[in-house]
């Protein structure tokens, strides 16, 4: 949508094709965008997985949004003349009082439900006492703006103030202390309400002091619902995501074809007193006195093993094989795990990335037979990017290797019940943040 | 039942500006139309059935198919190339 706005500007006429399930969304950007009668065809969904022949069908058919034919809609959509709206486009301003109009308790809860900026659970509501004091765990300006979300690419950003992180962080229940983390979370600029179809989740983890000063977990489930920080600050980074960025509504900001159980809350601390390894935040730029937290894309796979002595390297071989091959995993290993990859010569957290990258095999026409393969990175492999050019052109059948060390993450969580690991997918993407920063 | 007031849990919107559709074409027939291959999974085959339907059906339009530099990312060049060279665009499937 946002070239077909930018050739519009540019004086070409233009028409862009979607699939129908993308209707209400291309129509709600090209608003957005000033120009709600940017013109649109649409065709069935999918494209993907298609023949030559049924996408011909597509093009003699019929528009499935319109009832009309699909030719039709992109002739006339090039030659028929413009109309006052057309020539003007639309203008309007969206600014808001901070405060919603008084009402019940009972009305504002089916409010924010009907409004869907909540999580579909029970809220708390942000009155104007609770926010003040949420924050009071921020030494920072309500009216200091934080950063900038977006659903996905080539949607309009929304922008937010530390008020508004606090505002969401009270709806999700969490306590003045946990501010930090949130807003650390926020300034990333990575939503947890992402709109891919792939439906991923963003899920965060915490290292540093602030673990233990919030009393976060990172035991025994430290993945589950048994800790007020880790259950609130997810819920908080899941709700400010949706709510900041200007929503996520399926079939209008959310896309995600069978969404994703990460998204309620996903937020742990690392191990980092029973790690035998260096605490994951200190490889990117930290000092282990100082508090950070990192956002993992990803959630769309989740493979579980325990380390076992005659098996484990075909274990990781075959999984890392199974899993999408455009996303890294993080791999949480319990501590016991952890302990036993390091009795396997894993000394470091790095010699761990270098032998599962090395060993992240499988063939050619496995890695390419993928659509974000396909979309993503095989326009940037026929430019020459590494290694992946050198993938397009090798035997189909030849073993190629999947991700690099630095797609990979090991951390450490779990509370020594079990040698356990999940195979999560995960990428990191450079999101990772400063606590401190934000107190 | 009491009344309060609670804080608007939404963030800031950019103001929205009007702008208009580029002049439309009186005809094709003659005219550059530009084929844009989003680069998404199968776009590539739906692109080119797209052009063997202009080429049986109204063969007097050129029909170049061009292709961003990579998918999801901007690429200015080639929006300033069907800017200078082309007369219309059709987008498929998806950017």
């Amino acid at each position: 949508m946002g070239l077909a706005i930018e050739l519009e500007k540019g004086g070409v006429p233009t028409v862009a094709v979607h699939t129908n399930v993308f209707a209400r969304l291309a129509k709600s950007v090209a608003r957005v965008n000033g120009m709600p009668n940017t013109r649109q065809a649409f065709v069935p969904q999918p494209v993907v997985g298609r023949s030559p022949s049924e996408l011909r069908e597509y093009i003699e058919g019929d528009d499935p949004v319109s009832g009309r034919r699909f030719i039709q809609e992109v002739l006339e959509g090039l030659t028929a003349p413009l109309d006052e709206e057309d020539q003007k486009g639309v203008s309007f301003d969206r600014t808001r009082p901070r405060l919603l109009e008084p009402a019940t308790e009972e009305e504002l809860h089916e409010l924010f439900l009907r409004e869907r900026w909540t999580d579909m659970l029970p809220i708390v509501l942000p009155t104007e006492e609770r926010v003040e004091a949420m924050l009071k765990g921020t030494s920072r300006s309500p009216d200091e703006i934080v950063g900038r979300l977006r659903p996905t690419m080539f949607r309009e950003f929304w922008e937010f103030n530390v008020e508004k992180v606090a505002v969401n962080a009270v709806m999700a229940g969490a306590r003045p202390e946990y501010l930090p983390v949130i807003l650390a979370l926020a300034s990333t600029g990575q939503t947890a309400r992402s709109s891919s179809t792939t439906s991923f989740a963003t899920i965060a983890m915490v290292n540093g002091p602030i673990r233990h000063e919030i009393g976060m977990n990172w035991g025994t489930g430290a993945f589950g619902p048994y800790n007020h920080a880790n259950a609130t600050i997810g819920r908080a980074y899941g709700l400010l995501s949706q709510n900041l960025q200007g929503g996520s509504v399926p079939g209008e900001t959310y896309m995600g074809s069978q969404g994703n159980s990460y998204s309620y809350s996903a937020c742990f601390a690392e191990n980092e007193e029973r790690s035998p390894w260096t605490p994951f935040h200190t490889a990117h730029g930290f000092d282990a006195e100082q508090s950070a937290v990192s956002a993992f894309m990803g959630g769309w796979y989740t493979e579980y093993g325990t380390i076992r002595d005659d098996t484990w390297a075909d274990r990781f071989r075959l999984q890392l094989r199974a899993v999408d091959p455009f996303t890294g995993p993080l791999l949480a290993l319990d501590p016991l795990a952890a302990n036993k990859l390091v009795e396997q010569g894993f000394d470091t957290r790095e010699s761990l990335q270098e032998w599962l990258a090395e060993n992240s095999l499988r063939t050619a026409r496995e890695l390419w037979d993928n659509q974000w393969m396909q979309t993503l990175l095989r326009p940037r492999a026929l430019l020459g990017e590494e290694p992946y050019a050198s993938y397009l052109n090798v035997d189909p059948d030849q073993m190629v290797q999947t991700f690099q060390p630095e797609d990979i993450h090991p951390v450490v969580v779990g509370g020594e019940t079990g040698g356990t690991y999940k195979m999560i997918g995960g990428m990191l993407r450079g999101n990772i943040a400063s606590v401190d920063d934000w107190r | 039942m009491t009344k309060i007031q609670v804080h608007d849990p939404r963030g800031f919107p950019p103001k929205v500006t009007g702008k208009p559709l580029a002049p439309r074409l009186q005809t094709l027939d003659g005219k550059r139309v530009y084929l844009v291959d989003c680069l998404f999974d199968n776009s590539a085959v739906f692109i080119e059935q797209l052009k063997d339907w202009f080429a049986e059906h109204l063969p007097a339009v050129d029909t170049p198919v061009i292709t961003p530099k990579e998918s999801w990312v901007e690429d200015p060049e080639m929006c300033a190339k069907i800017i200078r060279d082309g007369d219309a665009a059709i987008l498929g499937v998806g950017l």
